[in-house]
């Protein structure tokens, strides 16, 4: 796609017939912008978006390439404990972000903790909404009692205290052994992402349900059944496509929502405890209990503040992307 | 409407045991009652151990799962003191769960009172005019605290100001070894658990009413106030305002229905005394006697208000045809 | 014309301009009007010729990004550039408006006894009781059966036709000398039209209250107006008694309008060519000429104003050479 500023806007003339006159005399190329297109000049507009886009594309380089970036490995101690005591040690040239209770340098530590965290997200992300937009959009075009049930059963569980449900229910997926060969161990990243999303969907289940309700009544879908579509024809041409906005705002906040949850679960011991030293942001997360009382203020700070960043991004995120899809953003161009 | 409330009562009941057996059951086979028992007891004998059983109803099989789960509803309907004991100690289960009620229903509803209300202040603060540098403040604002998890700000807030500023005390709702109710000392424990909450619930409600708000504002109805001659101060209280506030509504009835589940991450932070606190110490221990009964309040509780979000909602605006 | 005659209401070079994005829209470029008591005034035109935007401008009812200069006067009030106070005084109580679409216009949550008392006690001061009984009668003046018990009624409980009753009773509850109707049979079934319409023209002569009937329908206007005042892109271009509208129009775009209107007889529907102007860019001189089949280039000259052409005025410069009228 060639990159071009605009010279002239539609409203600037009074009818077709003028504006191609006038591109004609004026060498001009005349474009209609595809939706996808004008969404993307919408989301361009948000600057905070934009720059939370930077941002975090940055951040998803680095920890991707966590390797690369880090300065030792996820469980290495900055220096043997025979060169001196390393633990608690206060962000200095060793370890700019100070080191842990055995002397892992956080900093390196955080790198692959994200990259862990923000895959259990876009792995939660993507199961929740591929199940929430099927059952939301079934429910959405067939109504009757399908509907009424999802709608029923989906009230009274996300009413429900989020951290005492997710608790039972992760106590009762974990208790139940025949699931361990799909699920995971209950300190596994599988079954934290399973646990998580399976209360995600619910969410966007009953989003994508709403989108379908009002473009039910639409005449387009009309006309697809007058010439005989099928139920999953219309689903997946028509449906989803006119709902992608919404679906990908509610990807990102799964997303997010997900990394939070997992932090929380790990701050109360019941989050993920991937093998071999790695690490989740969660985990680094839990060592701000101890760090808050003992003054360790970096342990505090660092994963924290992490969290909070990768939190405000992606929000932002998902806001501009509301912004792109809402048609009544458009001013005209 | 008569017909719709009756209808759903009706269903209330049998949804309310539904619900409440499948909780049995999640409870069972997620925490094993009689394996958390022997581990919290080691030295309890096989006569002790039955008896655990017996007197908890922990049967097994389908059959055994029914059968259990109505003798501890009937037990639990008794009143407490049919109900079983803590697996720790032996202790009873009400007391330390009635203390935990309300300790927490004291931050929840400070919280929700301040928080709510100066929500909706800003909410409107910020809805009327919309695009002015008072409304991107205030919106802007609110985003990036909601943004924050709780127990970040939980955790932040405690090192500032306890640990470090040590102006406020960590954690807790006395001084240990105090005893005895003292206003001055309780307050002063709970303005930063309180503070934490409520900073949450500003944040939500203050984006839900200024979206409510502009949701509204373009409106006709508006117009035709106007063209009547009131006043813009009367179209904002008696129209705008009105109609924003039936969607706020609903939230606040099941927000309400959760608060009992107390805040698990702020109590736990502060040490604070409340329904999260035990439901995490219930839980750790598996201590089916405990468990049990918390999970019951709070599930009627959410079914309770779910019920009264519905009718609200249906009371609030009349266009809602109920069937 | 006459200046002896009672006007309740004066327009004199009404504007309004739009502050938008894309630069200042004129909606309105100066309009001119004088409604006498008890008359009926039919205002046509397309949308977005200005019809509605004259008189929401006159009554202060368009958002900050409008700007209303010239004069509008109720009973010798100034309108453009007053007080609030001065408005909201005149608002309901002298002039009253109803509008298209009843349902979205009435407030959904507050019963439409509520909404008929919200009105009598902003501008007059009876207790809640008296005003509730008021209210109560005037729905049954509209027409609306068992008035008491629909009085605590909720809009969405009444029909299309029963709810614009509704409006007009809140309308006329404190006497108003003016009603301007912006469009309200539109969104009604044609046998319910006639109903509304007749309730206006009743009440207009119970009550000697004048009417400004604003429309795109031809034949409310054939129904019911007295006069008639022709707009286009922010203009009037053509005001006549209601018979010589249909027999004798003196403008090609009225001209286009009839011609458009299918009638028994004729073969074929005759559009009027091309669209409305963008009012960013209105055309120079005549807004019409672009779609014109009398054009000339002097059209493209200067603004063409109001001229008396027999018992009626006409905007278009050859209105004296042009014999106008649908063809039989």
């Amino acid at each position: 796609m060639t990159s071009y500023q605009p010279v002239h806007e539609s409203s600037e003339f009074e009818s077709f017939d003028e504006l191609y006159e006038v591109s004609e005399q004026e060498g001009l190329d005349v474009q209609t912008l595809t939706p996808r297109q004008m969404a993307w000049h919408r989301f361009r507009r948000h600057k905070a978006a934009m720059i939370s886009t930077v941002i975090f594309g940055i951040l998803l380089v680095m920890v991707v390439l966590a390797p690369v970036f880090s300065r030792y490995g996820v469980n290495e101690a900055v220096f043997p404990i025979s060169e001196g005591p390393n633990q608690f040690l206060e962000p200095q040239s060793v370890a700019w972000f100070g080191t842990d209770d055995i002397g892992r340098d956080i900093y390196s530590r955080l790198l692959y903790g994200i990259r862990t965290s923000i895959f259990i997200g876009v792995a939660t992300g993507i199961i929740a909404v591929i199940i929430g937009t099927f059952v939301g959009s079934l429910a959405g075009l067939r109504g009757g009692r399908l509907d009424d049930i999802m709608m029923r059963v989906t009230d009274v569980f996300l009413a429900f205290p989020f951290l005492v449900a997710v608790i039972v229910v992760r106590e009762f997926l974990g208790g139940v052994t025949f699931l361990e060969p799909v699920i995971g161990d209950k300190s596994s990243i599988r079954f934290v992402i399973v646990l998580l999303a399976l209360f995600a969907w619910m969410g966007v289940a009953r989003l994508v349900r709403s989108q379908v309700l009002s473009l039910k009544e639409r005449e387009f879908i009309e006309a697809s059944r007058a010439v005989g579509a099928s139920e999953r024809r219309i689903i997946v041409s028509h449906l989803i496509p006119n709902s992608i906005g919404p679906i990908l705002v509610a990807l990102t906040l799964v997303i997010i929502a997900a990394i939070v949850a997992e932090s929380t679960l790990a701050f109360f011991g019941f989050g993920p405890q991937p093998g071999s030293g790695s690490t989740s942001l969660g985990n680094l997360v839990l060592l701000s209990r101890g760090g808050a009382t003992q003054g360790n203020w970096w342990l505090v700070v660092f994963p924290c503040g992490a969290l909070v960043l990768l939190a405000i991004v992606i929000n932002f995120i998902g806001d501009g992307l509301r912004d792109a899809f809402d048609p009544k953003m458009d001013t005209g161009r | 409407m008569l017909r719709f409330i009756v209808r759903r009562l009706l269903w209330f009941i049998p949804t309310v045991l539904f619900v409440t057996f499948l909780v049995y059951v999640a409870v069972r086979i997620g925490w094993d009652p009689v394996q958390t028992y022997s581990r919290a007891n080691p030295r309890a004998s096989d006569e002790q151990i039955a008896k655990y059983r017996e007197v908890n109803g922990l049967y097994d099989g389908f059959g055994g799962y029914i059968r259990g789960y109505f003798e501890w509803l009937w037990a639990f309907v008794q009143g407490p003191d049919s109900w079983p004991r803590s697996i720790k100690g032996g202790g009873e289960v009400y007391p330390t769960l009635r203390y935990s009620l309300f300790n927490t229903l004291r931050l929840t509803g400070t919280a929700a009172f301040f928080g709510i209300g100066i929500g909706l202040f800003f909410g409107v603060v910020a809805g009327k005019r919309p695009g002015t540098w008072i409304d991107s403040i205030v919106n802007t604002t609110a985003f990036f605290v909601g943004s924050i998890p709780p127990f970040v700000s939980a955790v932040i807030l405690q090192l500032a100001f306890a640990v470090q500023l040590g102006w406020l005390p960590a954690a807790g709702i006395y001084p240990p070894g105090h005893q005895g109710f003292d206003p001055w000392l309780l307050s002063k424990h709970m303005v930063l658990p309180v503070f934490v909450v409520a900073i949450q619930t500003v944040a939500g409600y203050t984006r839900y009413m200024r979206a409510s708000l502009l949701d509204v504002s373009s409106a006709d109805y508006l117009r035709t106030a106007r063209a009547k001659g009131l006043s813009e101060r009367e179209v904002l209280r008696r129209h705008t305002i009105r109609n924003s506030l039936i969607p706020i509504a609903t939230v606040v009835a099941i927000d309400i229905g959760a608060l009992l589940g107390g805040l698990i991450i702020t109590e736990n932070i502060f040490n604070y005394p409340g329904m999260g606190v035990f439901f995490i110490n219930a839980a750790n221990d598996g201590d089916f006697p405990r468990l049990m009964p918390f999970l019951v309040i709070i599930t009627v509780s959410v079914l309770i208000f779910n019920l009264l979000a519905d009718l609200s909602y249906a009371y609030l605006d009349p266009r809602i045809t109920l069937d | 014309m006459s200046e002896t005659k009672a006007t309740v209401l004066s327009l004199r070079d009404l504007r309004v301009e739009f502050d938008t994005p894309n630069g200042p829209v004129q909606a309105v470029r100066g309009v001119d009007l004088d409604l006498a008591p008890g008359e009926i005034l039919g205002v046509v035109g397309e949308s977005g010729s200005g019809k509605s935007v004259t008189f929401l401008g006159m009554l202060g009812l368009l958002p900050k990004s409008a700007q209303v200069t010239g004069s509008a006067t109720v009973n010798s009030t100034e309108l453009v550039g007053a007080p609030t106070k001065t408005m909201r005084s005149v608002r309901g109580k002298q002039v009253s408006m109803i509008f298209q679409d009843p349902l979205s216009a009435l407030n959904p949550v507050h019963r439409v006894g509520d909404q008929i008392v919200e009105m009598i006690r902003e501008h007059q001061s009876v207790s809640k009781k008296s005003a509730w009984a008021t209210s109560v009668d005037l729905l049954g003046t509209v027409g609306i059966p068992q008035p008491s018990e629909r009085a605590y009624q909720y809009p969405h409980q009444f029909s299309g036709g029963m709810r614009q009753r509704v409006m007009i009773a809140m309308a006329i509850a404190n006497d108003p000398q003016v009603l301007i109707a912006d469009e309200p049979t539109t969104a009604l079934d044609v046998t319910v039209q006639a109903q509304i319409l007749e309730v206006i023209d009743r009440l207009r002569a119970e009550m000697g209250m004048a009417v400004v009937m604003i429309t795109h329908d031809l034949g409310v206007i054939a129904r019911i107006a007295d006069r008639v005042q022709v707009m286009y892109a922010g203009r009037a271009v053509e005001k006549t008694d209601v018979d010589r509208l249909f027999s004798d129009p003196t403008h090609p775009y009225t001209e286009g309008l009839l011609r458009s209107i299918p009638l028994l007889g004729h073969q074929r529907l005759l559009p009027i060519p091309g669209s409305p102007p963008n009012m960013l860019r209105p055309p120079s001189g005549c807004a019409f000429r672009p779609r014109c089949p009398y054009a000339l280039d002097a059209c493209a000259g200067e603004i063409p104003d109001l001229e008396q052409i027999g018992d009626a005025e006409s905007a278009c410069i050859r209105a004296h050479e042009l014999t106008l009228g649908v063809l039989a």
